[in-house]
C-alpha cells in the first residue's frame, strides 16, 4: 500500500516523483467518479477544510471547494477582504482561531512567497498550498502535468517550453520541478526582462526566440502576463509582446509538427494566445480546468489518511 | 506461519458450476441482469462466472463491470492502512436493472456494505443480490448474507482465507492460512 512521503503540500520541491505518480493514479479514479451520474464520494464526510485565501482566486478556489465537496468534506471559506486580518491580526493567529473550531486541513493562497511553509511550522494542521506569491503552486503543476500525461501517454521524455513572465510566476517553478521530477525537459521563453536571474540554474534551458522555442517543443505552457505584480515597466508595450512572445494560428501552422498548448489561466486572449488558438484543437486548457478537481480530490483524500 | 488447503482445482470448478447453474435458476436468460465483480479480487471470481455462462450454458450478451469501493470504504483514516483504490469499469447501466454483487470472500461484511452504497451511483438497480465464492461463517459485523456461496468455512480470527487464481497467481486454490 503506497502513500505519500509528505505531511502537508507545501511545494513540488518537498515531493517524491513516487508521489507525484500516485497523485496521478488516484487523480485517475476520481476523474471517473467526477463523469458519473452521482459525482460525490464519502470518503471525507468527517474532514473539516478551511479554504484561506488572503489573494483573489476564482478558478483555483472554485476547483478546491467543488474537490472538497465531491469529496463531501465540510467546507469553510475565508477571503481576506471579510476577515480581522485587516484590523491587524497576524497569519498564526487567524489560523489557530480558525483551527481551534476544529478544522483538520487548510487550503492557503498568500501574496507572501513562503507563507505556507511558515504556517506549516507554526501551527499543527495539514497544509496545502494553493499559491504563495511567485514561489509556488503545486497543485497547478500536478495538474499541468497529469493534463500532458493524459494527452501524450507519458510525461518523461517530452519537451516542454514555457513561455512569458516567468519572474513573477508561481506556475513557472512549480511546473519546472514537477516536470523534471518526471523526466521532461523544460526551456524558458519570454522577454529577458521577465526571465529570473540564474534560471538556468534549476535545470533549464533559456530560449528568447519564440519560434525557435516553439520548433523545439512537444507542448507549450503559455503564462499570464502578470501585470498586478509588476512593479515596473518590463516591456515597451502589450502589441509588441504579443508580436513577439504570443501564439496565433499562422504561427503554429508554419511549425514543423503539432504542439500542445496549455494555459493556466486566466487568458489575455489576443496578449499570450489568439482566440482562434484557445478554442482550437492544439489547447488542452479545459481539460486542464476539469482534472484540477480530480487532481485536488486526490491530493486531499492522500493528505487526509495521514490526519 | 501455517497453511492448510480449503478447496482445490476440481474443486473450485464444481462449485463455479453450480453457482452458475444456482444464477440461471433465477436470473434465466439474464437480459435484465447485470453482474458486477467487486474490485480487487472479486473480478476474477466474476469474469469466471461470466466465462461459463457465455461458453459452457450458452448466455448471450452478459452484462458484467467491476466495482471498486475504495472511497465508500468505512475505515478510512481509522488504523495507519492506506486505502488505494482501483479501477472501476462501469460501462453497463444498473439503473432498473438486477445487479447481482460478486467478491471472493464474505467476511465482515463491511466491503459488502459499501459496494451497496458504491453502486448507488450508477442509479437506481431494481434488486441487489450477493454471491461469494467463499462465507466465513460467524463472522459478520453486519446483518448481511449471501444469496449463493460457494462454501461455507469456520475460520477464527487471526486466520486468514487467501484465494488464488491461476490467471494471476499460477494456480486456482483457496487455502487457509495463520497469521
Amino acid at each position: 500500500m503506497s502513500q505519500l512521503s509528505v505531511k502537508h503540500l507545501l511545494g513540488i520541491k518537498y515531493l517524491q516523483p513516487a508521489d507525484i505518480e500516485l497523485i496521478f493514479e488516484t487523480a485517475d479514479h476520481f476523474k471517473e467518479v467526477i463523469n458519473r451520474t452521482i459525482k460525490k464520494v464519502p470518503s471525507l464526510r468527517d474532514v473539516t477544510i478551511a479554504n484561506l485565501f488572503f489573494e483573489n482566486s476564482t478558478r483555483t478556489k472554485l476547483s478546491f471547494e467543488l474537490a472538497q465537496k465531491r469529496l463531501s468534506a465540510d467546507v469553510i471559506n475565508f477571503s481576506v477582504g471579510q476577515s480581522s486580518v485587516k484590523k491587524g491580526e497576524t497569519l498564526i493567529d487567524t489560523v489557530n482561531n480558525i483551527l481551534s473550531m476544529k478544522v483538520d486541513m487548510v487550503v492557503m493562497r498568500h501574496p507572501n512567497p513562503g507563507a505556507s511553509v511558515f504556517l506549516a511550522n507554526n501551527v499543527n494542521s495539514c497544509i496545502i498550498n494553493a499559491g504563495d506569491g511567485t514561489h509556488e503552486h503545486p497543485t497547478q503543476a500536478l495538474l499541468d502535468t497529469y493534463s500532458i500525461r493524459e494527452r501524450l501517454g507519458d510525461v518523461a521524455g517530452k519537451k516542454v517550453v514555457i513561455v512569458g513572465d516567468i519572474l513573477h510566476s508561481r506556475v513557472a517553478l512549480s511546473n519546472i520541478f514537477a516536470l523534471q521530477k518526471l523526466g521532461a525537459e523544460v526551456k524558458v521563453c519570454g522577454p529577458k526582462s521577465l526571465l529570473p536571474k540564474h534560471i538556468e540554474a534549476v535545470g533549464v534551458g533559456i530560449e528568447t526566440d519564440l519560434r525557435k522555442a516553439l520548433n523545439w517543443c512537444d507542448v507549450a505552457n503559455m503564462l499570464r502576463v502578470q501585470n498586478e505584480r509588476m512593479d515596473a515597466s518590463y516591456f515597451p508595450s502589450t502589441r509588441e509582446y504579443s508580436q513577439q512572445f504570443g501564439i496565433d494560428m499562422p504561427l503554429l501552422d508554419s511549425l514543423d509538427k503539432q504542439i500542445v498548448i496549455m494555459h493556466p489561466g486566466p487568458i489575455n486572449r489576443g496578449v499570450e494566445i489568439t482566440s482562434d488558438v484557445a478554442d482550437s484543437d492544439h489547447a488542452i486548457i479545459l481539460d486542464q480546468v476539469e482534472n484540477g478537481v480530480a487532481i485536488r480530490m486526490a491530493v486531499m483524500y492522500l493528505l487526509a489518511s495521514k490526519i | 506461519m501455517s497453511q492448510k488447503v480449503l478447496l482445490n482445482a476440481t474443486e473450485i470448478t464444481i462449485i463455479l458450476n453450480r453457482l452458475a447453474c444456482q444464477l440461471i435458476e433465477t436470473h434465466l436468460d439474464f437480459s435484465n441482469t447485470v453482474l458486477v465483480g467487486l474490485q480487487p479480487r472479486g473480478i476474477y471470481v466474476a469474469k469466471r462466472l461470466a466465462a461459463l455462462l457465455t461458453e459452457e450454458y450458452g448466455i448471450k450478451n452478459l452484462q458484467l463491470g467491476y466495482l471498486d469501493i475504495t472511497f465508500f470504504r468505512d475505515d478510512f483514516r481509522r488504523g495507519d492502512k492506506v486505502l488505494n483504490a482501483s479501477k472501476n469499469e462501469m460501462e453497463v447501466a444498473v439503473e432498473d436493472k438486477k445487479v447481482v454483487l460478486i467478491d471472493d470472500v464474505l467476511y465482515t461484511g463491511r466491503s459488502i456494505r459499501a459496494a451497496l452504497t458504491a453502486i448507488q451511483s450508477y442509479g437506481r438497480p431494481s434488486e441487489i443480490e450477493l454471491l461469494t465464492l467463499i462465507d466465513r461463517r460467524f463472522s459478520r459485523h453486519l446483518p448481511i448474507q449471501p444469496n449463493y456461496r460457494g462454501r461455507q468455512v469456520d475460520v477464527i480470527k487471526n486466520e486468514k482465507v487467501i484465494v488464488s487464481w491461476k490467471e494471476v497467481d499460477g494456480k486456482d486454490v483457496i487455502y487457509m492460512v495463520n497469521k
